[in-house]
């Protein structure tokens, strides 16, 4: 039988929601026992989130002080300490778990299945690749334990209203020291996170300067929405890198998207393509990101954007 | 430090649209440009300022795949590298395993550096460099947008889905670059003609010692399911009715 173990994300303080998308993909697999270990400096409150996420079975709780941070390589011992009597190990395909798993994996002698979308068997999964424009059939060796990312746009979060166990874990590995957390810089922000958000409107190249971003961040506060932008708009230094959607940025599924001033190439397009409704506003009517649209509108965003902004404040 | 490795995998060039073939049995290569992965030639880059800065003597090029890799490896070699390392194979490779080979390179040229792009544009798997720095037991800094070398450490900053993450790292390392690290130069006519001189070395797996670690199959390879053009409004009131219509605002 399937014993998935999944490894929570968290900032510290407070459980990432892609951990119950972790959790969604790994009920797919039949009668899988789902566990969910939280590695962290004080775990008690983030425990207690866990185990409200429906369809898990135990929480485990690592309390260790070099936890404090999410570093890889202090994380990783813990979590092959961990993995003796599971058939599986989940993690997000986030920033967190994309560092993390394929250092898993390599401790425990085995390939890593990167980006899951969908689960077709306890060992067979499907995934993307070429930024999308493939999707791969792939299947693990039925005889060794299977370590995997999921692909977090593709799971809706697990419901919550569960009491699962939390129950502490003792480990006894040796940390290294060799690498150490300095500091981490966050655009400081009211605005939903990127991630999780419901609406996402997003700017590109277009927008010309940092300071007409200002007309991206006007409609989505109108809208209560997450903050996103393409690569070009980035590279010119309009808006920081954490706001990047794409194949090389964030993969976000929003229940609506508006990209502005964006062409759409498809490195930026395999981020949004299962966003619920996609909105292009762009002037020049040949641009690809109408393709892909289920709205689109033709014209110059800087007339469009402040008078939709007033239409719907 | 004396030398800094980092890896060239040839793939399908950014700017083709990849194919599906119809049977399956993965995407369409006939006939298509190859090139470095983008990533990789920032790592390289990066390896070359720092050997510029006078913290390292020597850029090797390391890629493992068939002979026709020997392209990517003369244009490493022309944007700068000073010798290159072709692991000739032509068996599919696996991220467990081209960390195996370069875990076993690291031995032979006694790196202490290890730069690598933060994914491949073909597999998209974003796992080799961590792998690496596992096997060989020592840090990584994946994703990274800024580097500084000072003397046995290093500092980097990290792209994460909240910001911007500095750790500070022991060398030797594994460093895997995300896309603002730096702009890479671009190669120069007679830089080719001087990168025609300089060594490749030919190795296979069985010269490392290296056996190939357990597989994951692909099986079939498929289009991607794709979303159909909707519906075009002529103003922002048209716009409006339609996002009330789908009740989202």
């Amino acid at each position: 039988m399937a014993k998935v173990l999944v490894v929570a994300e968290h900032n510290g303080t407070a459980l990432n929601p892609s951990t119950a998308k972790c959790v969604a993909c790994a009920a797919q697999i039949d009668g899988a026992e789902v566990d969910i270990v939280v590695l962290a400096a004080s775990p008690s409150a983030i425990a207690a989130e866990a185990a409200q996420i429906s369809g898990v079975e135990r929480v485990l709780t690592v309390e260790r002080e070099e936890n404090s941070a999410a570093i890889a390589a202090i994380l990783a011992p813990q979590i092959v300490a961990l993995a003796s009597g599971y058939s599986h190990i989940f993690g997000p395909s986030t920033a967190f778990g994309k560092d993390l798993m394929p250092r898993v994996a390599a401790l425990l002698g085995v390939n890593q299945i990167s980006d899951i979308m969908t689960v077709e068997g306890s060992h067979r999964f499907k995934r993307p690749v070429y930024a999308g424009n493939a999707i791969v059939s792939v299947e693990a060796p039925a005889d060794s334990i299977v370590v995997a990312t999921v692909r977090t746009a593709s799971y809706q979060a697990a419901d919550g209203g569960n009491s699962a166990a939390v129950e502490t874990t003792d480990i006894e590995v040796d940390l290294p020291t060799h690498t150490r957390f300095v500091e981490l810089q966050t655009g400081q922000s009211d605005r939903p996170d990127l991630q999780v958000a419901a609406k996402v409107v997003s700017g590109g190249r277009a927008l010309g300067s940092e300071e007409n971003f200002e007309l991206i961040y006007k409609l989505a506060d109108t809208l209560g929405a997450a903050i996103g932008s393409s690569r070009a708009a980035v590279d010119a230094g309009y808006v920081p890198p954490e706001t990047q959607v794409g194949q090389t940025g964030q993969i976000i599924a929003p229940d609506l998207y508006i990209a502005i001033g964006i062409s759409g190439a498809i490195q930026h397009i395999t981020g949004i393509k299962d966003a619920g409704t996609i909105v292009a506003i762009n002037k020049d009517e040949e641009a690809p990101i109408f393709e892909v649209s289920d709205i689109g509108l033709v014209g110059d965003l800087f007339n469009i954007v402040p008078e939709l902004t007033d239409a719907l404040g | 430090m004396e030398k800094i490795l980092v890896g060239l995998k040839r793939v399908v060039d950014y700017n083709v649209r990849v194919q599906v073939k119809s049977d399956g049995s993965g995407v369409e290569t006939d006939g298509v440009k190859m090139s470095i992965n983008p990533f990789d030639e920032i790592a390289l880059e990066e390896a070359l300022r720092i050997r510029e800065r006078g913290e390292a003597s020597e850029v090797v090029v390391i890629s493992i795949g068939s002979s026709d890799a020997q392209q990517q490896l003369r244009t490493g070699l022309a944007m700068g590298a000073d010798r290159a390392i072709l692991v000739e194979t032509d068996d599919a490779m696996d991220a467990l395993t081209v960390a195996r080979i370069f875990r076993a390179i690291i031995d032979r040229e006694n790196a202490e550096l290890v730069i690598l792009g933060k994914q491949a544009i073909d597999d998209d798997n974003s796992q080799t460099g961590q792998m690496l720095a596992a096997i060989w037991e020592r840090p990584q800094a994946s994703f990274a947008s800024e580097l500084t070398i000072d003397g046995d450490t290093a500092r980097v900053t990290r792209e994460v889905d909240s910001g911007l993450e500095t750790i500070e790292i022991d060398l030797p390392a594994v460093i895997t670059v995300d896309l603002r690290l730096n702009e890479p130069r671009y190669v120069k006519l007679p830089d080719i003609m001087k990168a025609k001189k300089k060594p490749l070395d030919q190795l296979s797996m069985a010269d490392l010692g290296i056996e190939k670690a357990p597989q994951i199959t692909e099986t079939l390879f498929e289009p991607p399911a794709g979303r159909t053009r909707g519906i075009m409004v002529e103003d922002v009131a048209g716009l409006v009715v339609a996002l009330k219509d789908k009740g989202l605002v």
